[in-house]
């Protein structure tokens, strides 16, 4: 049965510190409202963040949360999870947190398999320190650091992830929020890493600078740029071009790392008893 | 572990790994450097068959990361690291100062900066130690002379870091970590352990850092995951845990920390005297290098100088008034060091101008002789 929002809320925290329209208070909409689809106990939730925008959200959150050091969050959250395996832990970050200080944390959880649900609050931009580039923003766009149009290629996090091991990954949009939930929800609910890109906006440091003046203006270009996987199976590589797709972008059964563990113990101790 | 004491040959690192399990640390998370890789060797080992879990990371930030993580569940945790690793650890160290979360970082010191001598011994690490991370903040170091006295300090390491929720450094020397000594091994009965306190007033009721629900110093913890649903940040905060910027509220949070240092100094201050009561000059050292003082002291005295030994286990907070009384009673105060003369600086402080305080140092990534030392006790 579904519960309010504000269930899973510190309302006493409120106001939060996000800007008229920013987009990841839909992502933290989402993250609830799959919490709360799937009914987990609030004292089995455990959320983890770093340092940015999005990283701030689990301290709106009533469950044990952590906001943790720039780009950690996933070695933080792996401590957590091997030492309590039962509790869901779910990393919320931003782009540069997880692709840029904390790209090798990612890798390697997604490596290990291990059970932890990370969702990238992909904003395209560093927010908190007021829009220098991320290893997300798209080529030829503005930055504070890229006064002249940026010139590097953005990751696509998703296939990273993926080919790093993970047992679920997909990308979601604010614009999408339902299937955005849906998805999340989806990532808890795998035995593994799984990873979900939410495609969020920041009207006041990229929209702004690259001219979608407001955050209805990043909506209109979400909705006219996402292409869902079955209508992306029907493109040409030209045509996706400039789209992105949306779902369920890869999916797969390994052993979970902490499952795999008590492997070890089981075979320590059989050491041990062959010993004594 | 060991229901009755036996004695062993074994390794310092093997020492210092044995004893945090001791003391009941169950997870560990490293990255191999050496010379502290052994720990992490004999800990993969060890640790699941006492039902621990050991990680090798894919660097040290996240394996103090992970530790910090692992702490916060309720388990003793530990990393163990060398020079270059130790300065990878330095922001993770402070959050674990600010969140007031007890973790213990093992540094065996090789002869740096950057990579150094990896396989040579130094003390160089001491400043850092105290002070590797940004901010004022607490942190209690600790430095083991003997492979024997790393087992039980080290399970005083993970005493004082429950006791006081803090990070504690501890502060090994490659000559300590590699070599071969008897070792008679505790029996766990014999073994003071120490747990961290945990909140015992209902959930709705729980001020993580609210320091008077505990004994004013130290706020009680709760383990994540059993149903107390709290926040901590390494930002500035209040005693809810949610971040603040409010500049009493600020001043509060960083001398209540700061305090620990002062509060805590008396119990986790290790220091040995050796023939100190007559003596005219003093060696102050620490590490391998004060067991080279032992032997300088005892050869000076074969010679007729009436030489005392200052042996310290503690190097923060620094042991002011043992240095301060000593001082007061003997002529000289000779401190070797394998570093350009680090801990030296904080002799002098204490002494106050009481006695002359003379720096041996020694940089070649090699250990300073007895007869060095002696050499020293005579010119002054
Ligand atoms: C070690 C370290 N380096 C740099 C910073 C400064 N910093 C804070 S947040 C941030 C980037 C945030 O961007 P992102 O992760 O994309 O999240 P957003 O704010 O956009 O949600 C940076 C560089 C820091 N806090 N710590």
């Amino acid at each position: 049965m579904a519960k309010p929002i504000t269930y899973y809320l510190r309302k006493d925290k409120m106001p939060h510190i996000w800007c008229e329209g920013c987009g990841h208070g839909i992502v933290l909409g989402a993250v609830l409202r799959a919490i709360d689809s799937l009914e987990l106990d609030k004292n089995n939730v455990c959320v983890v963040s770093g340092i940015g925008c999005a990283s701030r959200a689990p301290g709106y959150l009533d469950f044990d949360t952590l906001h943790t050091t720039h780009g950690r969050a996933l070695a933080f959250a792996t401590g957590i999870k091997m030492m309590k395996p039962k509790l869901n832990v779910i990393v919320l970050a931003g782009d540069g947190d997880l692709a840029a200080i904390g790209g090798n944390h990612l890798i390697h959880a997604a490596r290990r398999n291990i059970n932890l649900t990370t969702v990238c609050f992909n904003n395209s931009i560093y927010g908190m320190t007021s829009g220098q580039y991320s290893p997300m923003t798209p080529t030829g766009k503005m930055a504070t650091t890229a006064p002249y149009g940026h010139i590097e290629e953005p990751f696509d996090l998703c296939d990273l992830v993926f080919a790093a091991g993970a047992s679920f990954v997909g990308r979601g949009a604010t614009y999408h929020a339902r299937p955005l939930s849906r998805l999340i929800a989806k990532a808890i609910s795998t035995d593994g890493f799984a990873f979900v890109e939410a495609i969020s906006q920041c009207p006041t440091y990229f929209g702004r600078r690259n001219k979608m003046r407001n955050a209805l203006a990043m909506l209109d270009w979400q909705k006219e740029h996402a292409v869902t996987t079955k209508a992306a199976s029907k493109l040409s590589p030209e045509e996706l071009a400039d789209k992105f797709v949306i779902g369920e972008l890869g999916t797969r059964t390994r052993p979970e790392y902490t499952k795999r563990y008590e492997d070890i113990i089981a075979a320590a101790a059989k050491e041990t008893d062959d010993n004594v | 572990m060991h229901s009755k004491t036996d004695t062993r040959l074994m390794q310092g690192n093997e020492a210092c790994a044995e004893g945090a399990i001791a003391a009941g640390m169950r997870f560990f998370a490293g990255y191999p450097i050496t010379p502290s890789t052994e720990i992490a060797e004999e800990l993969a080992a060890l640790l699941p068959k006492v039902g621990g879990k050991f990680l090798q990371m894919e660097d040290e930030i996240a394996s103090i990361s992970a530790v910090i993580g692992a702490s916060l569940t309720g388990a003793k945790s530990m990393t163990a690291t060398s020079g270059p690793g130790f300065s990878l650890k330095q922001e993770s160290i402070g959050f674990a100062a600010i969140a007031e979360i007890p973790c213990v970082i093992v540094n065996v010191m090789r002869a740096g900066p950057s990579t150094g001598v990896p396989t040579a011994p130094s003390q160089a690490d001491v400043m850092q130690a105290r002070w590797g991370t940004h901010g004022d903040h607490p942190v209690v170091v600790l430095c083991p002379t003997s492979v024997a006295e790393t087992y039980t300090l080290i399970v005083e390491a993970f005493n004082i870091s429950e006791r006081w929720r803090i990070p504690v450094i501890f502060l090994m020397d490659e000559v300590i970590a590699h070599m071969r000594e008897k070792v008679t091994i505790p029996d766990s009965s014999q073994l003071r352990i120490v747990d961290r306190a945990r909140p015992t007033c209902k959930p709705e009721d729980y001020l993580p850092f609210d320091a008077d629900a505990g004994d004013g110093v130290v706020p009680p913890m709760a383990d994540f995951g059993t149903g107390y649903r709290y926040h901590l940040t390494g930002l500035t905060h209040d005693k809810t845990g949610f971040p603040t910027g409010k500049r009493p509220e600020v001043d509060t949070l960083i001398r209540r920390l700061y305090s620990k240092m002062d509060k805590a100094k008396q119990e986790v201050t290790f220091v040995d005297e050796v023939l100190i009561e007559d003596a005219d000059v003093a060696v102050f050292a620490y590490g391998i290098t004060a067991r080279a003082g032992a032997k300088a002291v005892r050869d000076a005295r074969a010679e007729g100088i009436s030489a005392g030994l200052v042996r310290t286990k503690t190097l923060w907070p620094f042991p002011d008034e043992h240095v301060e009384r000593i001082a007061s009673t003997v002529r000289a105060i000779v401190v070797p060091e394998m570093n350009m003369g680090q801990l030296v600086h904080e002799v002098e402080r204490a002494s106050k101008g009481k006695t002359k305080v003379v720096s041996l140092t020694r940089v070649d990534a090699e250990p300073i002789s007895p007869d060095e030392i002696l050499s020293a006790l005579k010119e002054v």
